[in-house]
């Protein structure tokens, strides 16, 4: 079964219209990475699959379940109790990671699990020093964020969003706020998350990191999807934009 | 009258200046937050009334404010006023004050949040009541805590407003023992007793303030 489904996708802001008509499927266990130029709407997309934004037109899909269907080119959201629900089945990771400040780094993690989930507190903490043990954080449970390296706040953000399970895991540009030699940390967390079949889709500018890790490569440029397929065929396209983007790297 | 005299009864206006201050702090900083949310809400008419209910409470001067509070009954309703009530106005009046310049400061630090705490509490599946409970008020709080000082200083030292309605607090008080001794002994030591005042509450915004740095 598709873990996610989105059919014709669209969205403007005003007159800008942002995404045109983006469909995409991800199977379990599928890691896609989203490339292209800046500007080209990778993170309005990633926020409209997230409802962070509400999409113009078209079909939102988790395990078969609409979040929103297409009625006549209008994207029709689902019940809030529904959406609640399939809320569940992603999580996300954001550039500049958005912890919590006034949490330390073993509460950011379990406290959407005992305050949402109503999880007990000992199960959660457990679980909480589980995910920040294999993330190499466990040393760090009682510090605060700001006295962590961007990398490990990174890492403390991908520990809060596995937490609650989620069947997919997004990430927007998840080392473009760090520091040149620290995005090799995170990098290598979401590598050993793809080899224990997370499924993931992630926006990146890191093409070698890509070209390793995804299953499937798409290309986005002026809110359309350019190209798709493996990172074997994108980095052997012939089309000129993929090309020329690429040659950029 | 003795030195001694002279302190019990300012002591026993201290009271009264001690009930003002308590009152219009316990009242005023819930209301302030009720109002912040009116001056932020997605609805303009609720939006703006409340705009102007904190312009003009900010706008004319709470001595004003206090007559309207003591006076509109008899005026507006044609209730007879008794002297019970005066102490009942003046908090009134202050509370409906200082709500206003509250709802100014709770509104600057909620906007002062990144939009980006509200996002990560959505994608945790916070309710919009435990991300603004949990998440965003103790943000602000901390962030506010500056500005709110500076108004519980002026509340201590704006109590003495009360004497324009005939409210027995310490300043009315020193007034009298001026007036009856001819000496400024008791304005000297009311000055003394404010002072300390607002020192104790420094110094507990001060212990807050500590509390609160644990993180940045
Ligand atoms: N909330 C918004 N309001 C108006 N325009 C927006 C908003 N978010 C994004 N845009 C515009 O949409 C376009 C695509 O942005 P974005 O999805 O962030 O691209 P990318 O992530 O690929 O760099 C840009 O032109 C951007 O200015
Ligand atoms: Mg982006």
């Amino acid at each position: 079964m598709n873990l996610l489904e989105i059919n014709h996708m669209q969205k403007s802001f005003g007159n800008l219209e942002v995404l045109k008509d983006i469909s995409l499927t991800v199977k379990e266990g599928e890691v896609v990475s989203i490339i292209g130029p800046s500007g080209s709407g990778k993170s309005t997309l990633l926020r409209c699959a997230t409802m962070l934004e509400q999409m113009d037109g078209g079909d939102l899909i988790y395990l078969g379940k609409h979040a929103a269907k297409d009625v006549e080119q209008k994207s029709v959201y689902a019940k809030k109790e529904e959406l609640k629900q399939i809320q569940k089945y992603f999580g996300l990771v954001f550039q500049n990671f958005n912890l919590f400040p006034h949490f330390s780094v073993i509460k950011n993690v379990t406290d959407a699990l005992i305050t949402v989930e109503k999880m007990p507190k000992k199960q959660a903490v457990e679980r909480g020093k589980k995910l920040l043990g294999q993330l190499g954080l466990l040393e760090k449970a009682n510090a605060y964020p700001y006295q962590l390296s961007g990398g490990q706040q990174q890492r403390v953000s991908i520990a809060r969003a596995l937490a609650l399970q989620p069947k997919i895991l997004f990430f927007d540009e998840p080392t473009s706020a760090l520091d040149p030699e620290l995005t090799g940390e995170v990098l290598k967390v979401i590598k050993q998350l793809a080899k224990e079949k997370m499924t993931m889709i992630i926006v990146t500018h890191e093409m070698q990191f890509a070209k390793e890790l995804s299953d499937r490569i798409i290309f986005m440029e002026d809110g359309v999807i350019q190209a798709q397929g493996t990172p074997e065929e994108i980095f052997a396209s012939k089309n000129e934009r993929v090309q020329n983007f690429i040659g950029k790297f | 009258m003795s030195f001694a005299t002279m302190l019990l009864q300012l002591g026993k206006g201290m009271l009264v200046t001690a009930e003002i201050f308590v009152l219009t702090l316990l009242f005023s900083l819930p209301l302030g937050l009720v109002l912040a949310f009116g001056r932020m809400a997605k609805n303009g008419f609720l939006r703006g009334v409340t705009k102007i209910y904190i312009s003009i409470m900010r706008g004319t001067p709470l001595m004003l404010q206090l007559f309207v509070v003591y006076f509109a009954p008899y005026y507006v309703f044609k209730i007879p006023i008794s002297s019970s009530y005066r102490i009942v106005a003046v908090i009134i009046g202050f509370v409906l004050n200082y709500a206003a310049y509250f709802a100014e400061i709770y509104r600057a630090g909620i906007e002062s949040i990144p939009v980006g705490q509200y996002e990560a509490a959505k994608m945790l599946g916070y309710s919009k009541a435990s991300t603004f409970f949990r998440i965003i008020l103790p943000q602000v709080i901390k962030r506010i805590l500056p500005p709110v000082t500076n108004e519980v200083i002026t509340l201590v030292k704006d109590t003495s407003l009360a004497f324009v309605l005939s409210v027995t607090e310490m300043f009315t008080i020193a007034k009298q023992i001026a007036a009856a001794e001819k000496s400024m002994m008791a304005f000297v030591a009311a000055g003394v007793f404010y002072y300390i005042f607002n020192l104790l509450v420094a110094l507990i915004m001060e212990k807050i303030e500590k509390k609160l740095s644990y993180y940045k």
